[in-house]
């Protein structure tokens, strides 16, 4: 990489949090709900609608039960990190600050290949869309790179850009490492000893694949999908955006783990999809309303 | 006379997007100019991932002026209407011209700066830019109607001669500046004019001309695999997307562990392909080696030794994830997968695969019972039927859906299907659409042909045929597979017949004129007319479409000498003299005929009564060219006819018995092919 020790996991994040700091991003804690991406947390959803600046970077844990390898795997992990940037309205040397990041974590863009590969972004569940790329470095994507151009079926106006950054991915790049689990999460001291990525979460790995794909109690949870869909709507019947928004993000991930668990039927996932999406605009809708915005 | 240069300057612009946005923008181009009364003598167009450019040649410097003259009313015309005329034209009476009673207007357009159309035109070009998709971006996109791009424009360079031509676009003022490489080069360039653009972006890492990053690729990717040993698998639409992906393309090789060998190479050269953009490589033996080539953007101050060791980890990791789909779905035996098809909708209104799958296999079996698919055994059609979709549902075509069939084809043999069964799993999809091999094996033929049948006949039963462009279930290529198949093979077989065993239970009339309008489409690549192919089908009867177009082609030779031309302009002139009439056809066999008739009548039914049995005959036989010849033998007597008897005899006995004689003629003929049909 270069000739200093490259950068832990966390040294990463906290490169990341000054870098963007000094941008003038407010650095932002993770939203303390499961979630399957960043922008999922409010700080993206709500914040992307309406007229109003709004600049921040916070990681994100993020979970995806399907993708969960009970461990094993050396590159899929059923929980893992983003690190999200949001900049509204989208700034217009978005790619020159980005790749400053890049530079930053100590990436040399004349020692390594930095593209920007087309990638168009959408979530069928916020019914979000936008245009952008996936970042590859040296073939590998490190980011994805996004103008939103809809959130919850809003026109953006303006648009905001969004960075979200696979720090699992950057960290195994710059540590140079061909297993998640052997990254370095923190530097040894004198008489403290460094901790690994598997140190710590191996076993949340291990323990919740087994939970998601064997295990989680089906009866339980699609009776939990209906709650918070009722709660949901009632939440909305409020006009409160905010509680309503966060039981939609619990349906969300109910349908993940019950996907995980086998027992969705390919006809009938795109029917709850579509049923997380209602929520998801519904909260959104809420939110415009409440903010006194026209769509 | 003066060039002209334009670069419209962006973020990255998708790959695919780029070779014809070129061509959009020379035609924006040339459409503005022509609309100002200009043209260029040439106009080259550039595309790389930054910028999309343009430089016209030969332009003058202005246009020309003209004097338009307008028509105004005539003299003595009501005085409101002379009004109205000089109030649209602007002009007093007196400067009106009057010729032939009829005043006109004429004003004198001065020729206007060709800067100045450029000026006006530029703006215009870009927010008519047809791009396949486009976004809003920053503050002015608090406006939904603010200026859209394939992603955001930076800048504008318009340059006319050395001058620059002022424009400007939601805030983007055109200049004389641009950006070099993202990473080689920091900070502006100025461009003087056209003819160093191309120079000074050279000098700054970025190779505008996109056939040039082509060359570097094509010829760099080949060298780094000859330097290894190795040969290239050449991949032209590769080129292109990394053409379009860089502008300093630099190809390198790269490896991988050879243990990942083991994993079928369709699976290696699909996740190198597609999801990296890297060529791979032969070894001596043709046989996939454990290498790649992929094209960086930059001239790495190590050589390129951190790009290619990075990508390498990335293949690596990419070969793992195969891999790993490969061992877990090799565990699970493909009638264990099949069973989970139940779970997957083939449409609405026609079941789960599974239920597609069950129909499919009894038509199989019922193709090679019947005789039809010759030289299969009937198990195994049947058992490669209920196998072929079961890798619709293996992890590895989850995530390469491209690999559906190839993967069961090797996940059949790895559980010891024969060799009959797996190729015939492998092979069903095809042929895909017109040029594609078509099976010849008769296990795959059978499913193959089987598969298609089936989901045309389901989807016409349901009353989902295409419409007009829309062909959402890709019907059309179904059909010349099916097609394909049948001919290639020389499946005899009655098209009702198979229809009706589908079980789709419905009248076939419009599937069955569907199939013949994709045979003539199919069959127009190799010269086979239409209307020949009507003039058989219009018979009736004739629904075995081996049979069908063996009789075309006959026809065809026939037709196009000269013997079968007039033979078909005797057959026209004999309908037409028969139309509306229905005579009763005359045997030679009684002293009344015999006294009435001229020569050339008795030389007509002579040859008839020789002719129609032998066509007939020919015909059972599937002799068509004796069938031809057969008709042939009529030409000399008709033409004799026509030129030696009176049809219209003023004797009703003799015009009642040369009509019917023609009528003879004429069925003698059709019995061959409905002539009626045939144009010309």
């Amino acid at each position: 990489m270069s000739d200093v020790a490259p950068l832990s996991f966390q040294d990463l994040i906290l490169t990341l949090h000054d870098y963007w700091g000094k941008q003038g991003c407010a650095i932002l804690q993770p939203y303390d709900m499961e979630m399957g991406a960043g922008t999922f947390h409010t700080a993206t959803t709500f914040r992307a609608l309406g007229p109003d600046p709004w600049n921040a970077a916070f990681v994100q844990p993020s979970r995806r039960p399907t993708d969960g390898r009970y461990g094993e795997n050396p590159n899929r992990l059923g929980a893992y990190y983003q690190y999200q940037v949001i900049l509204k309205p989208s700034p217009p040397d978005l790619q020159e600050l980005y790749l400053g990041s890049l530079h930053a974590i100590g990436i040399d863009p004349l020692l390594h290949d930095i593209r920007f590969v087309e990638d168009d972004w959408e979530s069928p569940t916020l019914g979000a869309w936008g245009l952008g790329w996936e970042v590859w470095c040296d073939g590998m994507e490190v980011t994805q790179f996004t103008y939103f151009q809809q959130m919850g079926g809003f026109d953006c106006k303006p648009v905001s850009g969004e960075l979200t950054y696979g720090l699992e991915r950057l960290a195994m790049y710059i540590q140079n490492k061909d297993s998640i689990f052997d990254l370095v999460y923190n530097n040894a001291t004198v008489d403290r000893p460094a901790v690994t990525y598997g140190d710590i979460f191996r076993d949340n790995e291990r323990q919740m694949s087994t939970y998601h794909f064997e295990v989680a109690d089906t009866d339980m949870l699609f009776d939990a999908f209906k709650k918070a869909t009722a709660e949901c709507e009632s939440c909305l019947q409020h006009a409160l955006p905010i509680p309503a928004y966060e039981q939609a993000i619990k349906a969300s991930h109910i349908f993940n783990v019950l996907q995980a668990r086998g027992v969705i039927s390919v006809q009938e996932r795109a029917s709850y999809m579509g049923r997380v999406r209602d929520l998801a605009k519904g909260s959104c809708q809420a939110w415009m309303a409440k903010n006194g915005w026209a769509a | 006379m003066t060039d002209f240069l334009l670069e419209l300057r962006s973020e990255e612009i998708p790959a695919r997007m780029q070779v014809k946005a070129k061509e959009d923008l020379a035609r924006l181009f040339n459409d503005a100019l022509a609309k100002a009364g200009l043209a260029a003598v040439s106009v080259e167009t550039f595309a790389t991932p930054r910028r999309l450019a343009l430089i016209a040649t030969g332009l003058p410097m202005a246009t020309d002026a003209v004097s338009e003259e307008t028509k105004g009313p005539k003299l003595g015309a009501p005085p409101q209407a002379m009004e109205g005329f000089l109030r649209k034209t602007g002009l007093t009476q007196d400067k009106l011209i009057e010729r032939d009673g009829v005043y006109f207007a004429v004003v004198e357009k001065a020729g206007r700066q060709t800067a100045d159309v450029l000026a006006e035109a530029i703006p215009a070009i870009i927010r008519a830019f047809p791009w396949p998709k486009s976004q809003r971006w920053g503050a002015a996109s608090v406006s939904t109607e603010s200026l859209r791009w394939v992603r955001p424009l930076q800048g504008i360079v318009a340059l006319l001669g050395d001058d620059d031509v002022p424009c400007e676009i939601d805030g983007i003022c055109s200049g004389a500046a641009t950006m070099g490489h993202r990473f080689h080069h920091s900070g502006t360039i100025h461009i003087a004019n056209a003819a160093d653009y191309a120079a000074k972006l050279r000098d700054a890492h970025v190779l505008v001309h996109f056939s040039e990053r082509c060359r570097i690729i094509r010829d760099g990717a080949k060298a780094a695999a000859e330097a290894a040993g190795l040969r290239l698998v050449e991949d032209e639409g590769l080129v292109v997307e990394n053409a379009g992906l860089t502008e300093w393309p630099v190809p390198m090789l790269g490896r991988f562990d050879a243990g990942f060998l083991d994993v079928p190479q369709e699976v290696i050269q699909l996740t190198a392909r597609v999801n990296q953009k890297y060529f791979v490589c032969h070894d001596k033996a043709s046989k996939l080696a454990n290498a790649f080539v992929c094209t960086a953007n930059i001239d790495a101050h190590d050589n390129g030794a951190a790009i290619v060791a990075g990508n390498e980890k990335v293949l690596a990791a990419r070969l793992s994830d195969a891999k790993f789909f490969w061992e877990q779905d090799l565990k699970v035996a493909l009638d264990d997968q099949a069973k989970k098809l139940a779970q997957i909708t083939f449409h609405e209104k026609l079941g789960s695969v599974a239920d597609k799958v069950d129909r499919v296999a009894k038509l199989v079996r019922w193709l090679v019972e019947e005789g039809i698919v010759k030289g299969a055994s009937a198990d195994d059609a049947e058992r490669a039927a209920r196998l072929c979709k079961a890798d619709l549902v293996t992890g590895m075509v989850g995530e390469f859906p491209e690999l559906q069939g190839i993967m069961g084809g090797y996940y059949a043999r790895a559980q010891g299907e024969s060799d009959a069964v797996a190729d015939a799993i492998r092979d069903h999809y095809k042929p895909v659409g017109q040029g594609d091999d078509v099976p010849m094996a008769p296990v795959t033929v059978a499913v193959s042909l089987a598969d298609k049948l089936d989901t045309l006949a389901q989807f016409f039963a349901a009353g989902m045929p295409p419409t007009g462009s829309k062909d959402p279930f890709a019907l059309r290529r179904a059909a010349i597979g099916f097609l394909s198949l049948l001919l290639q093979n020389d499946l005899r077989c009655s098209l009702k017949g198979m229809l009706v065993a589908t079980g789709a239970g419905a009248s076939f009339a419009i599937l069955e004129e569907f199939l013949i309008d994709r045979l003539k489409v199919q069959q127009r690549e190799s010269g086979v007319r239409h209307d020949l192919i009507d003039a058989m089908f219009s018979l009736g009867g004739e629904d075995d479409l081996v049979r069908l177009l063996a009789r075309v082609k006959a026809l065809q030779a026939y037709i196009s000498t000269a013997e079968g031309a007039n033979l078909l302009a005797a057959y026209k002139r004999a309908a037409n003299i028969l139309k509306g009439s229905d005579p009763v056809s005359p045997a030679l066999d009684t002293a009344r005929d015999a006294l009435m008739a001229d020569p050339a009548d008795i030389a007509l039914l002579s040859a008839l009564d020789i002719a129609e049995p032998q066509a007939k005959k020919a015909l059972e036989a599937e002799q068509f060219e004796d069938a031809m010849a057969a008709l042939a033998t009529l030409r000399a007597p008709i033409d004799r006819f026509f030129e030696e008897v009176m049809v219209n005899d003023e004797d009703a006995a003799k015009r009642a018995f040369r009509l019917g004689l023609l009528a003879r003629f004429r069925d003698a003929v059709t019995q061959v092919a409905d002539f009626s049909k045939i144009e010309g």
